[in-house]
Formats: C-alpha cells, structure tokens, sequence
C-alpha cells in the first residue's frame, strides 16, 4: 500500500536533450558524464549508426548518433555536438545528439504513454512522454538503444520503420 | 558467535586443505611408482593430521571422523607397522577422492557425508582393525560402551576471554565417541544483567565409548585452571543417544548449541563459495622484486621532482636520464606486475599422474606418463580454462590412441604406451603438445564416418590435414561402442572452441601406426601485445608481432588476378592470397595499388595470407581491452588498444581473418 503510494509521488530526474526540434528525456541515474565532440574510431562492420569507438579514461566505448539512429541524417559534427554517456545494464556507450538543454523532474504520475504517432521515432525507443507547459519532452528507454547482441534484429526494425515512414 | 568468525575461515580452510590433498595423491602417486622415501608417507600423513584439525576446529566433524580413520592407518604405516601395498594405496586415494568430495560438498553446503563416505570409513577401520556401527542421521555412536565417561564441565566467568571456545572442545569430545550433551543454565543471570563476554554456561556431558581418560584430559588441556572439570566413569551402558535430542535440550536455552553448527556454518559458507573472486599464490620473491621496482620508481620520481623546483636549462642532460629511467622502470614494472598473474602449467599438469594410472587400470593398458616444462608459466586465466581440453585430449590419447599390451607387442613396439605432455615457448605463444606413440588416427575409420554422417561426399580424396581435421567436427566419433571415458562424440569440436576462445588453437599430426601428436599453441598473456602500427586510408590498425612473418614490397606484376575476384602473389614456395585491408574493413582513402603500398605476410595456424595496408608506422606495446565490454565481438578484430595521443586503434585478429579469406573464397 504504503509502497504504491510513494510510487505515485515519486518524481525522476531526465537530462533533456536537444534531437531535431524535439525534446528528449534520458534517466539522469543512466547518464556518466557529457562531453564536447572529439573523432572516433570506426569500427568495421558495424550498424550505420554506430560511429566507432572511443576513449573513455581507458574504457573502450561505442559511440552511436541518436540522429542516425531515428533514421535522419546528420550534416556535420562540430564543437557543438555533445555526446552523452550513458551506462546501461554495465555496458558504456555514447549518444550523440544536438545539444543538451535542461535537467527535468518529473513526476511519475505525468508519465504519459506514447501515442502511436507519426514521428521520426519508432515508439519502442521511448517509454513515455511528458509535457512542462507547452513543451513536450519525449523520454528515452536508453536500454533499448544500443543492444549489441540485437543489432541485426535492430537494424531490420528499423529499416521497417523507414519503409513506414515511406509509406506515411 | 563464535560459529560466525570461523566462516570467515572456511575459504582459506578449504584451499589449503585442497592443497594438502593434492600433495597427498602426489606423494601416494610416488609411492605407487614404487618410490619408498619414507618422507612421503610423512608428507601424506602430515596433510591428513592438518585436515583433521581444521575440520575439527571449522565444524566439519563428520570430515574429522572420517581422516581421523586415515590418520590411524597413516600412522601404522608411518611407524613401519603395516607394509605399504597397492590395496592400501588404492584405499587412500579413495580417500582423497572422496574427501574431495566432502569439500566440495562443505562449499555447496550440504551435508558432508554419504554412504561411500561411510562405507570408506569402514574399509579404513577395518584396515587398522576396528569396526565402527554406523547409523544414520550421521551420529558416531560407538559400540556400546560398558565404560563412558560423565564429565562436568563449567567454565569460569572469565574463560572465554582467554580465547577458549567450549563449542570447539564439545567438538573434540565428539570426535571420541557419541556425546550426549545438557547445558546448565541455572547460573545464567537476567538479561538486564548479563554480559555476553562471560560464560555462564556450564555442561553435563556423557561420552559414551571406549575412550581414555587421557584422551578426556587432553582435550581440556588448555582450559585448566579456567573451569571446573570432573571426569567420572560411568558403570551403566551406555546406549546410543541421538545427537538431536541433546540438540533439542540446549535449544531451550541459547542458540549456541554444538550440535547444530554443520547446519548452521552450511549455509553461509556456501553464500562465501558463490562470490568466490579467486585467487593468486603469488610467490616472495616476485612480490620482493616488485617492491625493490616500486623503490626505485620512487627514488627516480624524487629526481625528477627536483626539475620542478628550478629548472636550469643546463640540466637538460640529467633530465633526459632521468626520464628514459623513468621509462624503463615503468617497462620493468609493467612486466613484473603481469608475472604475478603468470602461473607454472605444473598446476594443471599435476592431475594428470592420477588420471593416466586410473585409466589405464581400467582399460587394461600400460601407459608411462612423461612431463616435460611443468615450470613454463601461463596467464592464470588461461591456465583454469586449458585443464578441461586437456584431460579430453589425454583421455582420447589414451583410451583411443594407445593400443593393448598385446597389440602393442603384435606391432613390434614396447608394451607401455608413451604418453608425453610438454609445454614449452615458441616465439610469443605457450606450446603444449600431448603426444602419444600408439596407433595414429585411423584415416579409413573416419573418412567411412564421415561419408556415413554425411560430411563429405563418397569416394573423395582427402589430404591428411581434412581428414585430422573432420575429427573437430561436432557430434564426430568413430568410437564403435559409447564408453564412459569417450565415443559420445562430444569433445573434440568443444576442446577447439574452448583453446579458440582463448586466443589459441589446436593442431594435429599423426602417423598411423607411430602415434599423434596433438599440438595447443596458447598466448602468452592476453593482456598486453606487441605489434605493428598499419595505416589503411586515414586509420590505424596494430597487427600482432607474433604473428608477422615478413612485409614485402610488390610490383604490380608479381600479383595475379584470379577468377572469382582473389588475387594472389607468390611468396618463397607457395602463392599466398592478398587480403586487402580497406576493403574487408570498409576503410576509405586507402591506397589502391599494390606497388603504392605493403603486403605483411601473416601466419594462424590456418594458413598465410598477405594483407595489403597503406604503409607501417612503428612498433609498439599494445595494452589489449576488450571490445566486447561495451559493445560486441567482431570478425577480423581481436580488441582495441589506445594509443599515445589517446585515440583508439583495433587490434587485427589474424585467424579471424584468414578464416574471413578462405569463407570468401568457398563462396
């Protein structure tokens, strides 16, 4: 009872990042750190949005492009462009996005589900949607992101989810 | 609680007695062979008395009764009474085994003995000539005794101070014979005034047995003078009483009850066994050495130091020295750091003595075991994952390899079979080679199972290296009937896959009627590499230097084209493929003709290729890390590295590669 309640209060924190003209939320417990763009290494035979690898005080960290990764393109990488890194499950990897805007607390109780809607975003990436006024903050189930083992099962969704967006 | 400091123990407990039982099959081994230094039965009585102990003093009385059996045959033998015999041999490693088994099943936290464990127990009795009535429920209840023993045992307040615990000497006594136990809690104050420091417990005890009064008196020894103790013999007989009534007498009071403690001690032994991080003895004089380094890392860091203060540029000379020091002590440093992880394969050679002479008792041949190289030292986490596809591969030798006595003799060769393992360096790899002189792989035998199996097709014509190889197919056996040592067909294939997944691989030879020869070739560390910096376009890939055979410069002329797309050049005898590095790897900007840039001759054991790079860069050490920690395995790539401006380059996993070259060519 007791345990249900507090849930309901519970508020959690989501580094906001820019993608597109959307907003969107990461579980701020997952994020390590955000840094500056620096060069990677490609990695052979790796998913198109998987840039390559990075150094990370000695850990060897991949590094994916969320813009790629929904399917958009990107035009350059400059020193703007912020990678965030996150861990998930005790794996390291980096998102590169825009640009990171906000840190956000919201409520569980203002978690909404995803409407199947007609964005860039296949809905299985995200596990809810907020809204802090008018604006409306997408939030990111970081575990489903980068799933190395699901790659190729990855890579088929999403080529499913181009030809949707075709069809749309 | 006392039962809780002692589970801090067990670990250590365990690994040492391991230890001790190792040295145990080692020294009977000896003996077996025929070796009478009487040093060895006292190495072997000398583990067996340290097991005894500690089980008695850790809560493991069932193991204690049970070495306390051994010990006594031990001893007759020790003191020339009894003649060593292969029987007795046979019994005592029984019963090293199945103390084995007791610790294994200590760690999962079962209860320690079963009925072989009983029925050894007996054998061993009966071998110094004493009968033990066994019963069930793990009591040790001895022949009814017309002279027990009725002991008062009160402690002084104050004798737990003294570091004595009554449970362990309730223990001691169990060992003599059956103990029936009630607690005296008359004295035991109100909570309100009770200090838990103090002992207010005191004990009626009744040991029933043929015991001594000695023996009694002994086990209180340390605690005179901090109790009050009175022994008095018992007219009556003695029945046998379960411990568990004596259990349910002092559960009324306190929870300590002796009885109890294996249950008790179990369970958390077996939550410390799971998060078991493992291990390294490491011996003084590595860790000596590492400490005179870290010594001179410092007296080099407070020259340097200096500079900080004033720099005078006068002193660039003394500077330079200073660093190229600093330089080699780090190297130094680094390289004694990784030797502490470096371990002798003696450590995994050593079940090895057991298993042949097992073996070979049971299927009837002569085998003679040769060990050469035990000393050559192995990363440690590839010595704990080389043991299993060595016992296969020693099995197969000897169940399939080696013939009968009566064969060997048909064929003209000595009755014993030669089994030889060996391990030795080769370049920057670990060497191990089981080599057996028996009959050689049979060709007609495996090529008909595999045209049965449907491997290959009927009446084709196989080199000898495709027919060895069909062996490390799954599922693969041309064992006529199943035995329980081998012919299930599991095995070879997951013997490659296990020295694969450490970086190495297995090759055969065999020479039908003079033996096989079965050759594992194993890095020498997985940690640390040194290799050749390639670039390809505007990336950098580190080639492994071990397996570097040559680079050479080619003229465009001296390639030639294929049908299908390969291309091949021809180095010293053979014609080797180019693998060309940007195009298996999707490198851009690289060079496109091979006169602009370098063919590297590499060599796996699968074969040489020639991979066509920009230009080398440098030599260099490469700390390997790991891709798949983050990410995932892939083909053609062993790891990465970070190089000295802080960027990643990957490290080329050559097999990989090669196997890559050869899938395309089949295609």
């Amino acid at each position: 009872m007791s345990q249900s309640f507090s849930d309901v209060n519970a508020t959690t924190q989501y580094l906001t990042v820019n993608l597109a003209q959307e907003e969107y939320g990461i579980d701020i417990l997952a994020v390590r750190e955000i840094r500056g763009w620096t060069p990677v290494t490609r990695i052979p035979q790796a998913p198109h949005y998987v840039l390559g690898v990075l150094n990370l005080r000695g850990a060897i960290v991949p590094v994916l492009d969320l813009r790629l990764r929904f399917g958009l393109s990107r035009e350059d990488y400059n020193a703007t462009t912020v990678t965030v890194v996150v861990t998930v499950a005790g794996r390291l990897f980096g998102i590169v996005v825009d640009a990171v805007s906000d840190v956000l607390d919201v409520e569980n109780s203002h978690l909404r589900p995803v409407p199947d809607m007609g964005t860039a975003v296949d809905t299985e990436y995200l596990k809810g949607l907020t809204s802090i006024g008018e604006r409306m903050v997408l939030l990111l189930d970081a575990d489903k992101l980068l799933q190395p083992q699901d790659a190729q099962i990855l890579d088929t969704a999403l080529n499913a989810v181009g030809d949707v967006k075709a069809v749309a | 609680m006392s039962t809780v400091s002692l589970a801090q123990f067990h670990q250590v407990f365990f690994e040492e007695s391991l230890e001790g039982l190792d040295a145990m099959e080692a020294a009977l081994l000896a003996l077996d062979q025929g070796d009478g230094d009487a040093e060895l039965i006292h190495r072997i009585f000398r583990a067996a008395h340290s097991i005894k102990g500690g089980a008695a003093t850790f809560g493991f009385p069932e193991m204690a009764a049970f070495t306390h059996e051994a010990e006594s045959l031990l001893d007759e033998l020790r003191d020339g009474r009894r003649a060593i015999d292969g029987p007795i041999i046979e019994l005592l490693l029984r019963t090293v085994d199945c103390l084995r088994g007791m610790f294994d099943r200590a760690q999962a936290g079962q209860p320690l003995a079963d009925s072989e464990s009983e029925n050894l127990r007996q054998q061993l009795a009966a071998a110094v000539g004493r009968t033990i009535v066994a019963t069930a429920g793990q009591t040790i209840t001895g022949p009814l005794a017309t002279n027990g023993w009725i002991i008062q045992f009160r402690p002084h307040l104050g004798m737990l101070a003294g570091g004595n615990d009554p449970l362990r000497l309730l223990r001691e006594l169990a060992e003599l014979g059956t103990l029936s136990v009630e607690a005296q809690l008359d004295r035991v104050p109100t909570l309100a005034v009770l200090d838990p420091a103090e002992c207010h417990l005191g004990w009626r005890i009744e040991l029933a047995g043929t015991v001594t009064r000695d023996a009694i008196t002994s086990v209180f020894e340390w605690v005179e003078g901090e109790c009050d103790l009175s022994i008095e013999p018992v007219s009556v007989v003695a029945s046998p009483i379960e411990q568990g009534s004596a259990v349910g007498t002092l559960d009324k009071g306190i929870d300590a009850a002796p009885a109890p403690i294996m249950q008790n001690i179990a369970p958390k032994n077996a939550a410390a066994g799971s998060n078991d991080a493992g291990s390294v003895r490491v011996g003084i004089d590595k860790i000596d050495s590492l400490i005179d380094l870290v010594g001179e890392l410092v007296i080099t860091q407070a020259m340097l130091d200096q500079f900080r203060e004033d720099f005078d540029p006068t002193r660039l000379a003394l500077l330079q020295q200073g660093l190229a020091q600093l330089a080699r002590h780090t190297r130094t440093l680094q390289e004694s750091v990784m030797g502490i992880r470096m371990l002798p394969i003696g450590s995994v050679f050593n079940r090895f003595p057991r298993l042949v002479r097992d073996l070979s008792q049971k299927l009837g041949k002569q085998v003679k075991l040769e060990m050469v190289g035990e000393n050559t030292e192995l990363d440690k986490t590839v010595l704990e994952k080389i043991g299993d596809p060595l016992v296969h591969l020693v099995r197969n030798a000897i169940d399939h390899g080696l013939e009968t006595p009566e064969k060997r003799r048909a064929a003209g060769k000595q009755e014993s079979g030669t089994l030889r393992l060996e391990a030795f360096h080769r370049g920057g790899s670990i060497v191990v080679e089981i080599v057996d002189d028996g009959a050689g792989l049979n060709r007609e035998a495996i090529v008909a199972k595999a045209v049965q199996k449907g491997l290959i097709p009927t009446g084709e014509n196989l080199s000898n290296d495709a027919v060895n190889e069909l062996i490390f197919q799954p599922g693969f056996s041309t064992a006529a009937t199943t035995t329980d040592l081998s012919g299930r067909g599991v095995g070879m294939d997951v013997v490659r896959r296990n020295v694969v997944d450490l970086g190495g691989n297995v090759a055969i030879t065999s020479h039908p009627g003079r033996g096989t020869t079965f050759t594992i070739t194993l890095p020498l560390t997985l940690a640390i590499i040194d290799g050749l910096s390639a670039a390809v376009g505007n990336e950098c890939y580190i080639v492994p230097l071990v397996s570097i055979v040559e680079s050479v410069q080619l003229r465009a002329d001296a390639v030639r084209s294929v049908i299908g797309g390969g291309e091949l050049f021809r180095f010293r005898d053979a014609y080797l493929p180019i693998v060309r590095l940007h195009e298996q790897f999707g490198c851009v900007g690289a060079r496109q003709h091979i006169e602009d840039g370098l063919v590297i001759v590499v060599e796996a054991d699968t074969g040489r290729v020639g991979l066509f790079i920009d230009e080398l860069i440098g030599q260099q050490q490469a700390v390997v890390k790991s891709l798949e920690a983050n990410y995932r395995r892939v083909e053609g790539i062993s790891g990465a590295t970070v190089l000295a401006d802080g960027s990643v380059a990957l490290i080329i996993d050559v097999a990989g590669l090669v196997r890559m070259q050869s899938r395309r060519r089949a295609a």
